[in-house]
């Protein structure tokens, strides 16, 4: 008798899980036969870019979404992976594949060394913490000549490649690319929150005093959170920093790059799944639309109309889009069952 | 390095650490008084300086004397935005920190668009003032008229702001608030009206550096992100909500980056006080005078 009661939930929640698998599976092949349809180069540079800032925001959820650590200093370890993979392909001739590795692995490390002292700091603190870290580290790149202070580092042309990842012409590689990325920080998130580390992050969340009397794993768990999120918006750095073959301080570390990877995941909804690529599919598009129709000599009417959703959205729907759905499913399972 | 060059560093260390602490302290009122941080700050402090500017262009009076215009119109403002936008983000039955975060900076996008759009993303300031390029030489420290200004008057507000704390009925109910917002609610007080209130005395006090800083520096759209996040680091040094903190944090953030500029070349300025906030965070995670 009780056996039933207990195993049926757990069927119900392996479906479910299975559930979510095969729809993604289907959305990224879906995704994926995009380009066959799409020629135009503005639309593809503009579904690449939502491609990759789906990923980043993915990346911040970890941290910020399913910990609750809401960090808008991620735009440091864009930095890191935009600097290491161009410093690693100029200087070096490493191709940027080994540079987004480097970049990653780096920002992990730093993110474990920068989460020790700052996980000590509760709320508002930790946010504003994580701003001026990332503004240290803009100007620290500023000042920094190998690393071309303030003119940046130029990408030599070359013959368009894999190896490389250099593609002058042709930019779909760069959109199965990201596609990829995406894909891959969405199924990491995947796997990862229903494991007893998710289960930490939420507890961390929900209530920090309480998960702080369970102790060092708690912690760690934390920590594991910071470096899986810093690892992936390096890779994305680096990414970008192929993609745009030019980059300079104030273009991969200025802070709207940590607005861009939070905003996302809190318009979609924060600490779910898909949240930070829907969040992103309305946000990006728009944001280039507004910049292109009506940004024209920097009239500011996008940033007024960019201002005004990001608002709108945070005020009416504070779980994020994604909560409108949450809603109506329940509602459509309480009809079910009546 | 001569003492006098040392003293003439401190005391403009000092003179701008007044202006810091007043543009903080705003923001640390406000969160004392709810627990919100306000992230349209620095757009607060640039619509002051605008608003400046443009008094000055249409009845070319001097600043100083319309410097009680700037204040009542930025109260207005601070109200405004308390009725028009925090009074729903503290409605947020999920994620409300991040609906506070959100909302605020969709403002102060908001606000930063229009002033580009009005204004144009030119560089301005104000040419003609009685301030306007004058220094006063003390034994060989020379200090220039606008900071001394500006020093005064950010001395003479948080003198102000403390008697009304102390000595009014306002600034009763606006402790009681900031203590038990259940309680004041039984005695009769209208918690709503006196946050209210509170953002229009935040946004008014953050509007008196806009209108001092207005003499003396140059308006843009951005001008309010470099002094916002000052401001933040200040509020955060001195422990939010405290008022104290935020004076004393102010003239630390002051003294250290004018004594950074010696040391380290002019761009990096900010990286002493930034790292200076850090090591104090870290060891003390509330701040000197914050209590958590």
């Amino acid at each position: 008798m009780s056996d039933i009661a207990v195993t049926a939930p757990i069927t119900s929640f392996v479906a479910s899980r299975r559930r979510q698998l095969v729809i993604a599976l289907i959305v990224f092949a879906a995704i994926a036969l995009i380009p066959r349809a799409v020629s135009d180069v503005y639309t593809m540079n503009v579904l690449i870019l939502t491609l990759l800032f789906a990923a980043l925001s993915q990346s911040w959820n970890i941290l910020g979404g399913y910990c609750g650590q809401v960090s808008l200093g991620h735009a440091l370890y864009f930095g890191i992976g935009a600097y290491a993979t161009s410093i690693l392909f100029v200087k070096f001739g490493i191709v940027a594949w080994g540079g987004m590795l480097f970049g990653g692995i780096l920002s992990a490390l730093v993110a474990l060394a920068l989460g020790y002292p700052c996980f000590r700091l509760k709320g508002h603190y930790f946010s504003i913490a994580t701003i001026v870290i990332a503004e240290i580290g803009l100007l620290l790149v500023h000042n920094w000549d190998y690393g071309g202070a303030a003119l940046g580092i130029q990408w030599p042309f070359n013959p368009d490649s894999w190896w490389t990842l250099q593609f002058a012409r042709n930019k779909v590689p760069y959109f199965y690319f990201v596609l990829g990325l995406f894909a891959v920080t969405w199924l990491v998130t995947y796997a990862i929150v229903e494991s007893r580390w998710g289960y930490w992050w939420r507890a961390v969340k929900d209530d920090p005093d309480a998960a702080e009397s369970l102790g060092v794993t708690v912690f760690n768990s934390k920590m594991g959170a910071a470096a899986i999120s810093a690892f992936f918006t390096a890779i994305g750095g680096g990414f970008y920093a192929a993609f745009v073959s030019y980059i300079d301080p104030e273009s991969v570390m200025h802070f709207r790059f940590s607005l861009l990877m939070a905003l996302p995941a809190v318009l979609g909804g924060v600490g779910s799944l898909w949240g930070p690529a829907v969040g992103a599919l309305i946000l990006i598009p728009m944001a280039e639309l507004t910049r292109s129709y009506l940004g024209g000599t920097g009239s500011g009417l996008d940033l007024v109309i960019y201002g005004l959703l990001v608002m709108v959205v945070s005020l009416t729907q504070p779980e994020g889009i994604m909560g409108i759905f949450k809603r109506s499913a329940k509602k459509a399972d309480a009809k079910a069952e009546a | 390095m001569t003492t006098q060059a040392f003293l003439q560093v401190l005391a403009s260390g000092i003179l701008i650490g007044l202006i810091y602490a007043l543009i903080a302290v705003g923001l640390s009122l406000i969160f004392g008084l709810m627990d919100v941080v306000n992230f349209a700050h620095g757009e607060f402090l640039m619509l002051a300086m605008y608003a400046m500017f443009g008094l000055v262009l249409v009845t070319a009076i001097d600043p100083v004397l319309l410097m009680p215009i700037v204040v009542g119109i930025m109260f207005v403002v601070g109200v405004s935005a308390y009725a028009g936008v925090i009074r729903f983000a503290m409605r947020a039955k999920a994620n409300p920190g991040m609906v506070q975060i959100f909302a605020t900076f969709g403002l102060a996008l908001v606000i930063q668009g229009l002033a580009q759009y009005f204004f144009t993303p030119d560089y301005r300031n104000i040419g003609n003032s009685w301030l306007g390029g004058k220094t006063l030489n003390l034994g060989g420290v020379f200090l220039p008229w606008p900071q001394i200004y500006g020093g005064v008057i950010s001395l003479l507000a948080f003198g102000g702001l403390y008697l009304l704390i102390t000595r009014t009925d306002f600034g009763k109910a606006l402790e009681a608030t900031r203590e038990d917002q259940g309680a004041v609610a039984l005695v009769g007080i209208d918690r709503n009206r006196v946050f209210a209130l509170g953002w229009g005395l935040g946004a008014a006090l953050v509007g008196l550096s806009g209108a001092v800083l207005a003499v003396f520096y140059y308006i843009y759209p951005q001008v309010g992100g470099p002094f916002a996040l000052i401001a933040y680091v200040t509020v955060a040094l001195g422990g939010f909500g405290s008022i104290f903190g935020a004076l004393v944090a102010g003239l630390i953030v002051g003294v250290v980056e004018a004594l950074t500029a010696l040391i380290l070349p002019p761009a990096l300025k900010s990286v002493g006080v930034y790292s200076l906030y850090l090591a104090v965070l870290f060891v003390r995670p509330s701040g000197l005078f914050g209590r958590l």
